[in-house]
């Protein structure tokens, strides 16, 4: 079978079966569906809905547009390449199953113009930093020709009826709300000129719009706000209508701030925790000593309840939690508890006995044949677990009365936590509101609700609102992980060429109870090639894996050993890329060498597609690849393909003693990256200011995951329990030197940001490391065995510190 | 219960509350002042950095019994008026610079970076590499680069 070809009829197939009469995706022609068949681009006639009200509300369904790429046919190669056949990801990848996802259910979004002439969206998705909010706003603002303090973006709320449609994740945001939301935009403004043709007495050819003001050349004019009620219908109708050409665009692909960066400079911007709900009290959990034990019984409850400010006491499935006037009278009080532990679920565990685990689990490495005298290289690494946690910890507020629930919380699945909450307290789902919060960072965490189902838990337990919030060394310890992992790679070479690429990942398994699962079980008979005999992660890793390269057979394949419940583990920015990259590009170097060959040159030559050799031509332009560097410092490159999009890294590294030897106290420094230049090119750009901002954060994770940030599992417990243990990149790691540049792209589809940076620039990191040391790096992060010397381990009981009383002996 | 007072963004403001509660939840939990941010209470994250008599201080490791009523406290939203303006210079190059992506980090960031160029100035020198590589301030979402940007560009105005 030809995957390229199969797969195109499937996805065609699919999305027509699910069109149903109501879902506004209607082509006005036969010819015109023909047209618009692969992925719905560059289509600009839709039909939308002027929903009855009192103010204009116009809606348009979300799934609008989204239809799943077309197969890719695989490129010819040239010279010595050995073509090798599409992967899935190529034709069909997370961003595909993800905007397929909800077809077969007819789901509004609706922008309503209120009398002021402000549009109002509620966009069913979470603002977590990477700027969807403003992205949102644009768009908005460009259909309606509305100035971008006039569009007022807010976050939905759990809407049950949209299923699976309202998940943050898999930087799909954009790529699955860019067109239903310019449809809704495009009517809005359609019926405020015809409102306006009335009102002002003349045709709606003549008339202009400009922000936010409608006017005809000599004859007056109208605000949007005046023409709103006007336009408003008694009843909902179906109206058709025409988006504007990208060549007409002014605000989509300009760069442009946030729309709350005043609120975050100012300190206005509210967290769950920052919400005023009246009589919701602080709370914080008493935890196990090691991963995942469970409370048995607590030892002086009524003492720690006379503890000053504690108002309740009660013991939860994950630990005690304890109600008081402030988070530092819980912090004294968790302290206090003295609780009888059940065994955890790793209990004497450490991180060579997972490595074990996962080593035993490993599938085989099966070389297809390939001549005798073909070379065989081989290569094998270790990524440690690594801890997802935001700033912002787990955190939700609750109020619990009369079998009803409401919470706040910053949930990326605000459908499966009201599910979970509705299950954990024996209530009805529709006795559950959801509020989402704009959260303080996710990368991935947020996927999860293990915060809310507590404090709906704790609520319900008291009687009373709480405000529960995980203590910072709760999150290495208790929070999820990116899961440990391992990566084989053999290869084959014979002359000039590479004849197999054969990689095979091994980790704890990833947990994905967070909706794309169901999702995908959702899905599972009309995916693309099988995939839905697979287990959730193998099609997870299939959909967002693609080596890009020309390299004959080629094979990237997932095993996760079956412990969901041993390990609290979740998908971290950019799921299995980060590992799996940067084992493959480390791999590419190996090959270039073998083949005494550039890396920048080898890749050029194997490498697919031409949009993945224009980030890198570009990026080899740009930080100057080749350059003489000092002894000890080097230059790495990578390349990383998904999303939609393509992004090249080069960094410079410095690995001098004088710089890995660096004292700064209480820090982990090493080696340090003093330039990184990105190159992406991620199709349409909304917003290249924000896609910057997410490049910038991408390197950071990238680096930080390549030298200093990991958690090690001792006898049953992870270390980790502050930021002075946990080495995530801090200022004195950062680079001294950033670049990113935007490729120009006429592709009309946008790809996804928030995730797309972290891949390269941890493999480009590694590569670094690599060329100025001698030695290629093999375990991850770099400095893994050395951190612990970094710091002392807080105790594991009580298990949180005390909060320190010196502060004002280090002002300055 | 014991009462205490200080000076809070430019008013006197009384609290009754037990003696070793720490300024960090005085603010937030009590007198309902939200920017200053919790990301670790034991000193480390810096997200809850403020100043006391102008200097930055981290309200989470402080007993509010240690605050003096003369002592003045000033959080992110008493910043501007330190400078009798809408915005502090700082603030105004964070926006200018696009900074803060969650922001959760960012009112302890820009307290931090007006108490850094203040000693630098005091110093009578201008802001290095070295001054900003000693900031400890997370940013888990990594906006360093444009942080350190932006304090130069505010240091200009300060
Ligand atoms: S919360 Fe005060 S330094 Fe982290
Ligand atoms: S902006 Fe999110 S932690 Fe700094």
């Amino acid at each position: 079978m030809t995957p390229g070809a199969t797969r195109d009829e499937d996805s065609v197939v699919t999305t027509d079966q699910h069109r149903t009469p109501t879902d506004g995706v209607e082509f006005e022609d036969e010819q015109e569906a023909v047209d618009a068949a692969p992925g719905g681009l560059g289509r600009r006639h839709f039909v939308g809905y002027v929903v009855a009200g009192s103010t204009l509300a116009v809606a348009a369904d979300l799934t609008t547009g989204a239809m799943p790429a077309d197969a890719a046919t695989p490129a010819a190669g040239s010279g010595t390449p050995i073509p090798s056949a599409p992967q899935i990801a190529e034709a069909y990848d997370l961003e595909d199953l993800q905007t397929q996802a909800a077809l077969p259910t007819s789901q509004l979004i609706t922008i309503e113009v209120d009398k002021d002439g402000v549009a109002h969206f509620a966009l069913p998705r979470m603002e977590v930093g990477q700027g969807i909010t403003t992205s949102t706003a644009m768009i908005i603002a460009e259909e309606l020709d509305l100035p971008l303090s006039k569009v007022q973006v807010s976050l939905a709320p759990a809407r049950p009826e949209l299923l699976f449609n309202q998940l943050t994740g898999g930087s799909n945001t954009t790529v699955s709300t860019y067109t239903p939301v310019r449809v809704a935009a495009a009517l809005a403004k359609k019926r405020l000129l015809d409102a306006a043709a009335i009102l002002l007495g003349g045709q709606v050819a003549l008339l202009k719009s400009k922000e936010g003001i409608i006017s005809l050349p000599g004859g007056g004019s109208v605000t949007y706000g005046e023409a709103a009620a006007k336009a408003a219908s008694p009843s909902t109708e179906k109206v058709d209508v025409t988006l504007k050409k990208p060549s007409e665009h002014k605000v989509i692909g300009t760069p442009r701030n946030r729309v709350d960066a005043l609120d975050a400079v100012t300190g206005k911007k509210q967290f769950s925790m920052d919400l005023a709900v009246k009589d919701a009290l602080p709370t914080m959990i008493c935890r196990p000593p090691t991963v995942n034990g469970k409370p048995k019984s607590i030892k002086n409850r009524a003492a720690v309840l006379a503890m000053p400010g504690v108002t309740h006491v009660a013991t939860l499935p994950t630990g005690v939690a304890v109600r008081a006037r402030t988070f530092g009278q819980c912090i004294d009080a968790v302290r206090a508890l003295q609780v009888v532990w059940n065994r955890g679920t790793v209990e004497g565990m450490d991180d060579e006995a997972v490595l074990k685990q996962l080593r035993a689990a490993q599938l085989p490495l099966a070389v297809p044949k390939v001549p005798i005298l073909a070379k065989t290289v081989e290569a094998s690494f270790e990524f440690m677990f690594r801890s997802g946690a935001a700033l912002e910890p787990n955190c939700a507020v609750a109020d619990y009365k009369d079998g009803k629930i409401t919470v706040w919380a910053g949930l990326k699945s605000p459908l499966v936590a009201q599910a979970n909450i509705a299950d954990a307290l024996g209530i009805p789902q529709t006795n559950v509101t959801v509020n989402v919060i704009t959260g303080g960072g996710s990368f991935g965490h947020k996927l999860f609700s293990d915060g809310a189902i507590e404090a709906a838990r704790a609520a319900k337990a008291f009687g009373k609102p709480v405000k529960l919030m995980w203590h910072r060394c709760d999150e290495p310890r208790q929070g999820r992980s990116h899961p440990m992992s391992t990566s084989r790679i053999r290869a084959t070479v014979l002359g000039n060429s590479i004849l197999t690429f054969e990689q095979r990942h091994t980790g704890v398994s990833t947990d994905f109870r967070h909706g794309l699962g169901e999702r995908l079980t959702n899905l599972a008979a009309d995916l693309p090639t099988g995939l839905g005999n697979l287990g959730f992660s193998e099609s997870i890793f299939l959909l967002t894996q693609e080596l890009g390269y020309n390299m004959g057979v080629v094979t990237q394949l997932l095993t996760e050993t079956k412990n969901q419940e041993q390990f609290p583990t979740s998908s971290v920015r950019n799921i299995y890329s980060p590992d799996v990259r940067t084992a493959s590009e480390l791999m590419m170097g190996k090959l270039a060498e073998a083949l005494k060959m550039d890396p920048v040159e080898f890749r050029l030559r194997f490498l697919k597609e031409e949009r993945t050799k224009a980030v890198l031509r570009k990026v080899a332009e740009v930080a100057n690849w080749g350059k003489t560097m000092p002894k000890g410092t080097a230059q790495g490159v990578a390349i990383h393909k998904e999303y939609k999009g393509a992004t090249a890294t080069i960094v410079e590294l410095d690995c001098r003693p004088e710089t890995v030897n660096r004292k700064i106290r209480d820090a982990v420094t090493g080696p340090r990256v003093m330039r990184a230049t990105i190159v992406v090119d991620a199709g349409l750009v909304i917003n290249p200011r924000g896609l910057e901002a997410q490049m910038m954060g991408g390197v950071s994770d990238g680096i930080a995951q390549a030298l200093t940030s990991s958690s090690h599992l001792r006898n049953g417990s992870f270390l980790e329990g502050s930021w002075d243990n946990f080495f995530y990149t801090r200022q004195w790691n950062a680079p001294l030197d950033f670049q990113c540049v935007v490729m120009k792209s006429d592709s009309e589809q946008p790809g996804g940001a928030g995730e797309a940076g972290v891949a390269s620039s941890m493999a480009a990191t590694a590569a670094a490391y690599w060329k100025a040391t001698g030695t290629m790096p093999t375990r991850f992060p770099i400095l893994h065995d050395q951190t612990p010397d970094a710091f002392e381990v807080k105790p594991f009981s009580p298990p949180i510190p005390e909060s320190p009383t010196d502060g004002l002996q280090y002002t300055y | 219960m014991p009462k205490h007072t200080f000076k809070l963004n430019g008013e006197t403001v009384t609290v009754d509350v037990e003696d070793d509660v720490r300024v960090l939840w005085v603010l937030r939990d009590i007198l309902g002042v939200t920017g200053p941010k919790y990301g670790c209470g034991i000193n480390v994250c810096k997200a809850c950095t403020s100043h006391i008599n102008g200097k930055a201080f981290n309200p989470c490791s402080v007993q509010v019994k240690d605050l003096k009523e003369t002592d003045e406290v000033t959080t992110i939203e008493g910043l501007p008026d330190t400078v009798g303006k809408e915005l502090h210079p700082m603030q105004q190059a964070w926006l200018d610079r696009d900074v803060a992506q969650c922001g959760y980090c960012q009112p302890g960031q820009i307290m931090a970076a007006v108490a850094l160029v203040k000693k630098v100035k005091a110093e009578g020198r201008a802001i290095t590499n070295a001054d900003l590589d000693s900031i400890r301030n997370v940013c888990r979402c990594g906006t360093y680069s444009r942080i350190r940007e932006a304090i130069k560009q505010g240091s200009t105005k300060m």
